[in-house]
């Protein structure tokens, strides 16, 4: 069968590869919106800490012998936990600071994680096993969808409806976005603002943690897993502007599938597809689909 | 009516004092970058003269129109390439593939500027980073960039059809007036009306609006002129390395480029030139010790940011309380 003069295998084929890549967009793009919508910050070090997730379930399962599901619970608790001790120790001297030293600050965090690990662990990936009860593949008649795949994408579109559920329709929510639109007079009403700020940055870097455990079966655990990454999804934010939490989640898994659907198309744009949409995104909308210009 | 006299003719006789005292050190860096080559091996200063302009040209950017720039490498390592290419390919002369190069870096800017200027801040710096993204991708699948290998073994030539610039006191020389030029370049333009402009939608870009400037275009003009210095650095260290790789369009080039700033002093005239040589020379002790590196810029990234943040110069500058 084929599609375009494309054969359907290698069309669904790429197709799940970008829904893949769209997940992983779509978390990490989420958890900078949330962290820059409490923080003003672009969390530089965002990569670094997906690529802690993952060696963190590395080690749990090598050194520990637990397995993937409770890493899927421990390492973005431990990524976190590291996330609030930046967040006390340094970032929250910044904050009345210009907003591009808070982007320093993180870059130079990234480059220091990164550097360390790559010092220990060199360039090259560490395999990571799928799990047994997400072995094997199913068979959809046009193609074959290996299950852990499937579950990388339901998982990831759980994670980021249950955010947005709580941002957007529960009290903590509420909380959250009233002291993004005005700090101090929340502070007034009794919240504590400068603890919701911490468990905020601590709670956007386990997303980030989360992302890089669900990676680390797909993609090799290597500690430059986060670094190029990262960039893009820094254009999927600008695409998608960082105001609306379902807009990060759209544009996130929309982008994955249209640079998937590139590869298919036409091979040699499939790596600057996305930064030439946000070319012509700046040119037409300049304050991203879902943004609105501050 | 003599005290207002009296304050009209101090601000000018600050201002000439200043002056003085720039002119002063110009000259003072010009005879250490004559003499060092006595001392230090000569293509050692003028790697720290590529960077040190490449760090100037980026400051333009960050320190008097608060644009921080992520993806400076696009045009460093543009130029580097095409400068490169047009010497080693087209057998032009070696200012001819510089001045070329530049002129490419003009048009990347122009167009790379027209996109980044449309958002402010962090955006901004993303913008900026992503595109420089682009660039690399760009560079590590066209077949002209040589992929993995880069362009190697790039012929210095001879200069004006004349200078055997495979001479290292020749490349030196050329290298000594690029970057001179491209210093006083740069110190005209900030004390220009163009630069106060600048420097005031740096501070508050509203009002500089309602005063009536059209902003963008300001910020356009610095973006472009930051570009095309950059790019003049990375054509003239494509030449004296003979070489034009990947790492010149790394986002880690980038990142040198603003750790380099960031060290020496955001803002400052001499800040770009001492943090460009304080971090090559790193760069040369530490080579063996591989990612290494990396870690030791990244904590000086931090410690600068945490507490250091006017930089070397800009401590030493608020010590003497002079401008440097």
């Amino acid at each position: 069968m084929e599609i375009f003069g494309i054969p359907s295998q290698a069309l669904f084929g790429q197709l799940l590869i970008g829904l893949i890549n769209g997940s992983f967009y779509a978390l990490l793009s989420l958890g900078l919106a949330v962290i820059f919508g409490l923080l003003n910050i672009i969390n530089f070090t965002h990569g670094a800490q997906y690529m802690l997730g993952a060696f963190c379930a590395y080690f749990l399962l090598n050194r520990f012998g637990i397995g993937y599901w409770w890493s899927l619970l421990f390492a973005p608790l431990v990524v976190g936990a590291l996330g609030i001790v930046i967040e006390r120790l340094m970032l929250s001297k910044l904050y009345k600071l210009d907003h591009l030293y808070g982007l320093l600050l993180t870059f130079g965090l990234a480059l220091v994680i990164q550097g360390l690990f790559r010092n220990e662990f060199g360039s090259s990936g560490l395999p990571y096993q799928i799990p047994d009860q997400l072995q094997g593949a199913q068979n959809l008649g046009f193609m074959f969808l290996p299950n852990y795949r499937a579950w990388v994408i339901a998982a990831s579109v759980v994670v980021c409806l249950a955010t947005w559920f709580i941002i957007e329709r529960t009290k903590l929510g509420a909380y959250l976005r009233a002291a993004t639109e005005n700090a101090p007079l929340v502070q007034a009403f009794g919240i504590n603002v400068p603890r919701m700020i911490t468990l905020t940055y601590g709670f956007g870097v386990a997303l980030a943690a989360l992302a890089g455990v669900m990676a680390a079966p797909i993609y090799q655990v290597s500690p430059n897993m986060g670094a190029d990454l990262i960039i893009v999804v820094f254009a999927v934010v600008v695409i998608g502007g960082m105001g609306s939490i379902m807009g990060s989640i759209l544009t996130g898994f929309g982008l994955g599938v249209i640079e998937g659907l590139t590869k298919v198309f036409y091979p040699e744009a499939s790596s600057t597809v996305i930064f030439i949409i946000m070319a012509i995104v700046l040119l037409l909308k300049p304050a991203g689909l879902f943004g609105t210009q501050k | 009516m003599a005290a207002v006299a009296k304050s009209q003719g101090q601000l000018p006789r600050q201002e000439v004092s200043n002056w003085r005292l720039h002119r002063t050190l110009f000259i003072a860096m010009a005879l250490v970058f004559l003499l060092a080559p006595l001392v230090v091996y000569p293509v050692f200063l003028m790697k720290v003269m590529c960077f040190a302009l490449f760090a100037c040209a980026f400051n333009l950017l960050i320190g008097y129109g608060g644009l921080l720039s992520f993806g400076h490498s696009m045009f460093f390592g543009a130029a580097a390439y095409v400068s490169a290419h047009a010497a080693k390919v087209w057998g032009f002369t070696p200012e001819l593939a510089i001045l070329f190069a530049t002129a490419c870096t003009v048009v990347l800017g122009f167009i790379a500027g027209s996109l980044a200027i449309r958002r402010q801040g962090i955006y901004f710096a993303m913008i900026t980073l992503a595109l420089a993204q682009m660039v690399y991708f760009f560079s590590l699948q066209v077949p002209f960039t040589g992929g993995e290998d880069g362009i190697q073994a790039v012929p210095r030539g001879r200069l004006f059809g004349l200078v055997d610039l495979s001479n290292v006191w020749a490349m030196y020389a050329v290298v000594f007036t690029v970057f001179l030029g491209g210093f006083a370049l740069i110190y005209r333009v900030i004390h220009s009306p163009f630069g106060q402009v600048l420097k005031a939608i740096r501070e508050n870009e509203s009002r500089a609006i309602s005063l009536g400037y059209d902003t963008d275009r300001f910020k356009l003009l610095a973006f472009v002129l930051s570009a095309a210095l950059s790019g003049l650095a990375g054509a003239t260290k494509s030449l004296v390395f003979q070489l034009a790789s990947l790492t010149d369009v790394h986002w880690t080039m980038s990142g040198e480029v603003v750790l380099m700033t960031l060290l020496g002093g955001l803002g400052t005239i001499f800040g770009p030139v001492i943090g460009a040589a304080v971090i090559i020379t790193m760069q040369n002790y530490l080579a063996q010790l591989g990612a290494w590196v990396t870690v030791v810029q990244g904590v000086i990234f931090v410690v600068c940011v945490l507490a250091f943040r006017r930089g070397i110069v800009g401590e030493i500058g608020n010590w003497l309380r002079k401008p440097l």
